[in-house]
Parts: C-alpha cells; sequence; structure tokens
C-alpha cells in the first residue's frame, strides 16, 4: 500500500512534466493543425536558460523560472513568425516537416555551443533540498514544487482561454479560421500568442526537469517530447484538458509499468498505447468522433 | 590549359614532398613504436591521456639508457576516434614507418580494427584500455599479435561481486542495469555468476536506457524487497541520477559500480553528499597508497602539473610493459617481440602486477575504490 502510494506520487510528479509539455502541442494543433516537432526542444531550450541563470548568473530558482519562461515565449513566437508564417497556406506536410527542421536546428545548434556533454544544475539549498516523510512515504520539495507549479499555470492557462478576450479569440480560430478571420479577429497575432502561451509551458518544464533531474543535454527533449505528444493524442489533440488528463496517464502507466518490473517494457508500453488509441478511438479520450469537414 | 598546369605542379610537389619524407627515415640507432591513439574526437580525452603517460614512460626509459643501448622513438598518429582511420594508420606505421609495436588505440572497437593488420604484419599491437571480452580471443582462438594490459569486463564484474561478498558480507543483491550497452550487460552477467557462486543470491533486476532520468518507479519498487548491495553496471551519467534518486528516498546500501563511474561528473549528478557507500572497480587510483603509485604521482604531477587519471597510469604501463618485454626479446623485430610479451611474469606496473596468460591478456589485481562525501577515499584490491 504504502508502495502504491509512493509510486503514485512518483508518477503525479513524471505526469506534470509531461502534461506541461503536451500543453503546448495541444494548443498549437488545435490552432493551426500543426504538429509543432520543434516544440520539445524549446522545452530543451527552458532548461539551458535555467541552467545558465542559475549556474552562471546565480539567480534564484524563482527569477530563473521567469527568465526560462520569457526566452521561450521569445523563441516560440520567432520560430513561428519566421518558418511557420510563410508556410500558412502551404500543404500540411510542407509545414509538418519544417517543424521537424527546426526542432533538429535548435538540437545541434544548442549542441554547438553548449557541447553535447550533460551538464548539471548547481546544488540546491535552502527549501529545495528538503524531504518529507509520511511513514513510508517519501516526497521531495522539489515534487511537491512541480505539481504545484504545474496546477498554477494550468488554472492560469484555463482562466486566459476561457475567461479573455485574446482567449476567446483563440477559440473562435480554432473553431473556422476563416469565419473568425469575418468577424474581425486577428488571426496572425491569436496564432503568435498561442505559441507564445505553449512555450512558457515549456521552458516552466524545462527548469522544472533541470532542477528535479538535475541532469540536462541537447537532446534531452525528444523522448519527453515525443511521450507528451502521444499524452497530447491520448487525450485528444487539439484538447486543453485532454492533454493534461494525457499527460498524468502516460507518466501514471509509465511509472506502474517501471513499478512491477518491466522497466525493459516501459517505453514500448507508451507507444503500443498511442497505437492503439489511434486504432481504438482516434480522436482521444476526449474527442468526439466528426468527420472533417470537406 | 590553366588545369593541365596546376594539375602537373600539384603532382610535381606530391612526388617531390613523398620523395622527401622517405628519405629522412632509418637511423640504426633508435626502435620506433608507433602510437595510434584517439587525440581527437569523440572519445579524444582517453588518447590524450594515455598519450601522456607513454610520453612520461618513454622519456624516463630513454634518460635510463634505452633499450640495449638504443633509444625509443615515438612515432604518433591520431585516429581521430575512428576505427577506419585506426586501420589506415595502423598499415602506414607498420608498412612505411616499419615501427615494432604499435600502442593503443584506447577504445575496444577501434583497437580489434587494428589487429587484423597486426596479424598481417606481424608486428604486435598492445591496448592499454580496450576492456571488451573479445578483443584478444574470439571463437577462432587467440588473435596472435594483440595484447592488453587492462583486465577485461567480465574480470571487472566478477570482482565487483567478490568484493560485495567479500568485504560488504552482502548476501542479497539488486542489479540496475543498462540495457542498452553490451559493456553493462557482461558485468552483470559475470556478476551474477559470481555472486551466486560465492553463495549470495540476486533478488531483482532491473534495466534502464542510456538517457534515461526518472528511475524513481524502479527505487520504489525494489525499496519494498530485502537486500543488502545494489550494482549498478553502467556510465555515470545515469549511474549518478540513480544514486542520488535512490538516498533521497531513503535507500542507504552500499552501492557498487564499475569503471564507467570515474568522472568528476558522478559527484556533480549525484551531489557530494550521496556518494556515500559507493564503491568502484578501476584500474588505478592516485589515492592508493602503495610506494610505486607514490613514486608515479609525483613524476608525473612533476612533468604536467596535475593528478594522473587511470588513462595517464595506463599509458604509463604500456610504454614500459612493452619496454620490458624488447629488453628481454631475442631481437628487435615483430616476432621476437611477441614472443616476449607472451612471456611476461609479475612485470611491476603503477596499475598492480601484471602476467600474461594464454589468451594475452593480463592477469593482475583489480581496484576497488571508495568514495566518501563524493570523493575517492580508500582503496581495496581484488585478486582476480
Amino acid at each position: 500500500m504504502e508502495q502504491l502510494l509512493q509510486q503514485i506520487i512518483n508518477g503525479i510528479s513524471l505526469g506534470s512534466i509531461y502534461a506541461l509539455i503536451a500543453l503546448g502541442y495541444t494548443m498549437v494543433y488545435g490552432i493551426i493543425k500543426l504538429i509543432n516537432f520543434a516544440h520539445c526542444d524549446i522545452y530543451m531550450i527552458g532548461a539551458y536558460v535555467g541552467y545558465v541563470c542559475m549556474a552562471k548568473l546565480g539567480l534564484g530558482f524563482v527569477p530563473s523560472l521567469f527568465a526560462s519562461m520569457l526566452v521561450c515565449t521569445l523563441l516560440g513566437v520567432v520560430i513561428e513568425k519566421i518558418a511557420y508564417k510563410p508556410l500558412r497556406n502551404a500543404t500540411r506536410i510542407a509545414a509538418l516537416i519544417t517543424a521537424i527542421g527546426v526542432s533538429l536546428f535548435l538540437e545541434y545548434t544548442t549542441m554547438f555551443f553548449a557541447t553535447p556533454n550533460v551538464r548539471t544544475y548547481p546544488p540546491m539549498t535552502g527549501f529545495m533540498t528538503r524531504t518529507f516523510k509520511f511513514g513510508g512515504i517519501v516526497i521531495s520539495s522539489q515534487q511537491i514544487l512541480i505539481v504545484l507549479i504545474t496546477v498554477i499555470l494550468m488554472v492560469l492557462l484555463q482562466l486566459i482561454v476561457k475567461k479573455t478576450r485574446i482567449g476567446k479569440a483563440m477559440r473562435a480560430v480554432s473553431l473556422d479560421k476563416d469565419a473568425a478571420e469575418l468577424m474581425g479577429i486577428n488571426v496572425d497575432s491569436t496564432i503568435s500568442f498561442t505559441f507564445a502561451l505553449g512555450s512558457a509551458l515549456a521552458g516552466a518544464a524545462g527548469i522544472l526537469v533541470g532542477v528535479y533531474y538535475n541532469s540536462i543535454n541537447p537532446l534531452m527533449g525528444v523522448l519527453p517530447g515525443l511521450k507528451a505528444f502521444v499524452a497530447a493524442v491520448f487525450g485528444g489533440i487539439g484538447i486543453i484538458p485532454g492533454a493534461m488528463l494525457g499527460g498524468y496517464v502516460i507518466g501514471f502507466i509509465e511509472v506502474m509499468v517501471s513499478g512491477l518490473g518491466y522497466s525493459m517494457y516501459r517505453d514500448a508500453v507508451v507507444f503500443a498505447i498511442l497505437i492503439l488509441i489511434l486504432i481504438v478511438r482516434p480522436a482521444g479520450l476526449l474527442g468526439k468522433n466528426t468527420g472533417e469537414k470537406v | 590549359m590553366k588545369k593541365f598546369t596546376i594539375a602537373s605542379i600539384l603532382l610535381i610537389s606530391i612526388l617531390v614532398l613523398t620523395g622527401c619524407s622517405q628519405g629522412t627515415s632509418t637511423g640504426q640507432d633508435v626502435i620506433k613504436i608507433g602510437v595510434n591513439y584517439e587525440l581527437s574526437g569523440g572519445v579524444a580525452t582517453y588518447g590524450q591521456s594515455s598519450v601522456e603517460g607513454i610520453e612520461l614512460a618513454v622519456e624516463q626509459i630513454n634518460n635510463a639508457g634505452g633499450i640495449k643501448g638504443k633509444k625509443i622513438q615515438l612515432v604518433k598518429y591520431d585516429n581521430k576516434s575512428e576505427p577506419s582511420e585506426a586501420t589506415t594508420l595502423a598499415t602506414r606505421l607498420m608498412t612505411q614507418d616499419k615501427v615494432v609495436a604499435v600502442l593503443g588505440p584506447a577504445t575496444s572497437g577501434a583497437f580489434m580494427a587494428t589487429i587484423p593488420v597486426a596479424n598481417q604484419n606481424k608486428v604486435p599491437v598492445i591496448s592499454g584500455s580496450a576492456t571488451a571480452d573479445n578483443v584478444t580471443v574470439d571463437d577462432k582462438g587467440v588473435k596472435e599479435y594483440a595484447f592488453r594490459i587492462c583486465f577485461t569486463d567480465s574480470q571487472q564484474g566478477s570482482a565487483a561481486a567478490k568484493f560485495a561478498l567479500d568485504n560488504l558480507s552482502a548476501k542479497k543483491a539488486v542489479i540496475i542495469m543498462d540495457s542498452s550497452s553490451d559493456y553493462a550487460k557482461g558485468l552483470a552477467e559475470t556478476f551474477t555468476s559470481t555472486f551466486k557462486a560465492g553463495g549470495g543470491t540476486v533478488v531483482a533486476r532491473e534495466a534502464y536506457m542510456s538517457g534515461d532520468t526518472d528511475f524513481n518507479a524502479v527505487l520504489t519498487s525494489i525499496k519494498g524487497k530485502d537486500f543488502d548491495v545494489i550494482f549498478i553496471p553502467g556510465y555515470y551519467n545515469e549511474a549518478g541520477l540513480i544514486i542520488k534518486q535512490a538516498r533521497a528516498q531513503g535507500i542507504d546500501v552500499p552501492i557498487v559500480g564499475a569503471d564507467g563511474f570515474d568522472s568528476p561528473k558522478l559527484a556533480e549528478l549525484a551531489g557530494a553528499n550521496a556518494l556515500n557507500k559507493v564503491y568502484f572497480t578501476n584500474h588505478y587510483s592516485s589515492v592508493d597508497s602503495s610506494p610505486v603509485v607514490a613514486e608515479f604521482v609525483k613524476t608525473f604531477k612533476a612533468k604536467y602539473n596535475k593528478e594522473p587519471d587511470a588513462f595517464n597510469a595506463l599509458g604509463y604501463d604500456l610504454a614500459k610493459f612493452v619496454a620490458d618485454a624488447l629488453n628481454r626479446a631475442e631481437k628487435i623485430d615483430g616476432e621476437s617481440l611477441k614472443k616476449a610479451l607472451e612471456a611476461t611474469k609479475n612485470f611491476e606496473g603503477v596499475t598492480g602486477t601484471m602476467s600474461v596468460d594464454k589468451n594475452h591478456n593480463v592477469v593482475k589485481d583489480i581496484i576497488v575504490i571508495e568514495l566518501k562525501d563524493g570523493k575517492q577515499f580508500k582503496t581495496y584490491r581484488v585478486t582476480n
């Protein structure tokens, strides 16, 4: 029982990271039907910005978190303007291939400047080093931090999407871009804003991973990025609550598979789930099965 | 027309240059030894460190009068960490430079790529650090002209098991292994067989992939089991994180690893206060108290102004080991050297006392290093 509770805590921490990344995939897909493969590398850049802030500039965790989110926001918007906007009316496959190109560009540029070596965050101090014991269950302050920040960011995101004008515009554009434009919505700036939001969340995930696992490298985004993508598809791509649900479920499944002693098959199981979902329920858990408009 | 002129100029200059390089060679009073190491590329630090050790040793040998009155001359090339380049250089060293032996490369793959060339030209190749099991011997038998002076991966795995049984009095072990490398698989296998033969049991065997960062699930699941040692065959990148997360979960049993742990990154990743009761097998440690090691550390520091690492020591031993065989050889040629190398008994090196066995591997003690607060603290010797 104790062990199960501990595994649940492990699953929630891991799932939070996947959920934060998955939100970016899902929002961008929802609004311009693009699977932005560069998203996982924005997460990696976030981890590196956090590293520079904490290890080189000696900033604390909270200012570094904001710096990471800010840099990633800018990066996301710049990538959208340079790489995706000129292809807005091109085929979807062209945009997809560009996304893969941007992803490789970010990975290997980082590798050039930061070397492929693994880097470590400086040792944590104060609250960040504490662990709390409840019977046999151990929770570290970093796990609490991850879950707390994820929940705060998700609530903020929901508020933005549901309660603000720009959120309303996002929902309108995702429903029907042309009609939204006819109603006087600035589609370009709405799309930029979506990229900004998604990238900020990825940046936050990056620095949280850096603090939690203490190990970052230029290719760190690849596998978590793929898993977050699976999470987004699992919950129903384009649906925000679906991405959150998907993230936690995938994190959970991973932990349970390892916990039951099948650590060799952990990744295989995650991707088998992707295939299964695509066969059984292509629209995802929370998706409605509507035919595409022609 | 212009193209023709450029081409002929190039051709002439190539002829002149190659003519020159052949003209300058072969003084009779030196013994040429090839150095074929990774001086750039992916594993450049291994090659550079080895060559530093080799150069120090050769300097000492030459200052002491050389071998049979002849000085050693090193012919040094960079194989760029590529096996194909290593093969090309081995050919060049043996056919053009006419060396009597080739030292290196450092890694098993690159070293193995030079062995066919060695057998063909009857010039011994000797590596200081190629640890894969099948380097000097395979299904077809011993590779005649290949030697090494380091332990093999399987010797290392069984040394770790012996250490756990004898020094840590461990009876139940958990193995957390890197399932993506042959190195880790080999270590896990010999650890298991030796541990069982010594009366221990392996209660769980978990796996991870290189590049993984989250080991909490696996650690939580083993936490419920009863065991008194964890063996982690793998490299420092993941091992550091496993140790950190294990200690954070309150698992404080001893952790044993192999030479893949040997990097300052291990302490950065795990955090110094997590690195207690952590042991790993290695070729050598600079905190070893034996007088041979102390003497080596002193001379090395005097020349390079830094603490020698394992590859420095292996390179140093490698050059001395070959010089020792050359001294005993009937003639200075590849075949006599091979015979002398095969007959090596109880050669005293920095990394241990070595004898060559019938498979061209050396038999020597393996060092186990204990870490305390992230620093090398104490060493043990395990006899294989």
